[in-house]
């Protein structure tokens, strides 16, 4: 069977490197002093990727599913504290809250859709697992933090309001309802603005991607449609789940909110 | 509508011991008892800073304590009670908030909550409310963002005497009313509370003795309640 697809060399690579060159030569003339950042960005980008290539080339031959797992793993420790880190305020339990929900999600909607869509052999098959975790997780990622440094800043801006209602004998669920809310939307609506432009504004990554790879348009359409599913579900779960363990730990049994908990970062 | 009976009264309040600290700091507030009764209209009194709104906010148990504890009708308040509690011991902070809306819709607001669903807003009983605190008859329709500091501390003392709860904790309710007003509210108040069996604690950095509307003074000073001879 032949590949479907160009491979490509060092020296192609090379050669779309020296475009970013040109743009950096005209930030120098035209001084307009991007050009440190984007060689430095161009760099970035050559030596990360090139440094995950190996690591997968290396996967991917030994095959093996604890090496799989604990490549995930260490990707969803990553997940999520960049979402953490990526929010405006702490409080108590936020690390826990996010990584605890970065995982519980994508490693659900990864294991459903490795289980029971896909279904490669064997079940830890890296060339499926890992792209479909990195998706997931990318994509969660996103939206648990946008739901995080939504759900705090409502919390902060609204104090007067959510103490007003416990006051006029709110439990802490209803007063903490309006907040909630808006960080669930906060972190669903890149999601859901993605879907519905999928294929109008702009092709999907992964599909373009499958389309360069050979894949026929169709079932590159189909696995484009299985995996915004996906992104959509596993970025719902995590969203809710981060911003109902921020609230566990931000009201407590007594129906009080534990305001000053909340700080900056 | 006087729901008065003679001899045994239908509720009782009571903190024992309350106090709170800042964390890992000093006591702000320690040891403070008190007893409120229906018909009774507590003055609490002290400077800036005394612990005047940690007293009340820990009497509504709108914060946790560290030590003591707050009794309805002698039991416990904790847990699951506490919303129908603060239906029941409603707080009014200094700074009063005015949820989105117009007037009319924040005396609503309460009643969608399920402490008080079963109640309905007695738009009449508003009504005759703003009248004595001199609000013209369009005042339900104004909107949040129109309103002055004092017309929102009326509407949160209407939005909370609405719920016919039985007892109010104002912190410095009147701070942002003009002098007639002020005094209309006190009048409204006194009215409230010896219509039927409630009462009233009312929390002032101004010594007790300029509301003549205070039957009961207490000093708060240094976070100790202290009665006033």
């Amino acid at each position: 069977m032949s590949a479907g697809y160009l491979t490509l060399g060092y020296g192609q690579v090379a050669a779309a490197a020296v475009l970013v060159a040109v743009s950096g030569a005209l930030s120098v003339w035209l001084r307009l002093g991007f050009a440190r950042a984007l060689t430095i960005a161009s760099a970035r980008t050559a030596v990360q990727l090139l440094l995950v290539g190996l690591v997968l080339h290396w996967v991917f031959r030994l095959d093996r599913w604890p090496v799989v797992l604990a490549l995930v793993l260490s990707m969803t420790l990553v997940a999520g504290a960049t979402a953490v880190r990526r929010a405006r305020r702490r409080h108590p339990g936020i690390w826990v809250a996010s990584i605890g929900s970065v995982a519980g999600s994508a490693w659900l909607v990864t294991a459903f859709a490795v289980a029971i869509v896909v279904r490669p052999e064997p079940w830890y098959a890296a060339q499926y697992v890992i792209p479909f975790a990195g998706l997931v997780l990318g994509n969660t990622l996103t939206g648990i933090s946008l739901a995080l440094d939504r759900f705090d800043e409502e919390l902060v801006r609204r104090k007067g309001e959510v103490e007003t209602l416990l006051a006029l004998g709110a439990t802490s669920w209803e007063a903490a309802g309006d907040p909630i809310r808006r960080a669930v939307h906060a972190g669903l609506t890149p999601m859901i603005n993605a879907m519905s432009v999928a294929g109008i504004v702009s092709l999907p990554g992964m599909m373009s991607g499958q389309l360069l790879a050979g894949v026929a348009p169709v079932q590159a359409v189909k696995y484009q449609v299985v995996v915004m599913f996906l992104l959509a579900a596993g970025t719902a779960f995590g969203t809710v789940a981060v911003v109902l363990l921020s609230y566990r730990r931000l009201f407590n049994r007594d129906h009080q909110f534990e305001s000053d908990r909340i700080t900056l970062a | 509508m006087s729901g008065a009976s003679a001899n045994a009264a239908t509720w009782s309040l009571e903190a024992d011991g309350i106090g709170r600290r800042a964390p890992g700091g000093p006591w702000l507030l320690q040891g403070a008892s008190l007893r409120v009764a229906p018909g009774d209209r507590v003055g609490i009194s002290g400077p800036s800073g005394a612990g005047k709104t940690l007293l009340l906010r820990a009497l509504a148990r709108l914060d946790p304590l560290d030590e003591g504890r707050v009794l309805w009708c002698g039991q416990e308040v904790r847990g699951d009670h506490i919303p129908e509690f603060r239906r029941r011991v409603v707080y009014l902070s200094q700074r009063a908030v005015v949820f989105e809306g117009s007037v009319e819709a924040n005396f609503r607001q309460p009643f969608a909550l399920a402490a008080s669903r079963r109640q309905s807003l007695d738009a009449a009983r508003a009504r005759s409310w703003l009248d004595s605190l001199g609000r013209r008859a369009d005042f339900e329709a104004k909107s949040h963002a129109h309103l002055s500091g004092g017309e929102a501390q009326i509407v949160a003392l209407v939005r909370a005497l609405s719920l016919d709860p039985s007892v109010l904790l104002l912190d410095e309710a009147a701070a942002s009313l003009d002098r007639d007003t002020a005094a209309a509210a006190e009048r409204l108040l006194v009215d409230w509370t010896t219509a039927s069996e409630r009462a009233i604690v009312w929390v002032s950095h101004a010594p007790v003795s300029s509301a003549g509307f205070i039957a009961r003074s207490l000093e708060l000073r240094d976070g100790r309640l202290e009665a006033v001879r």
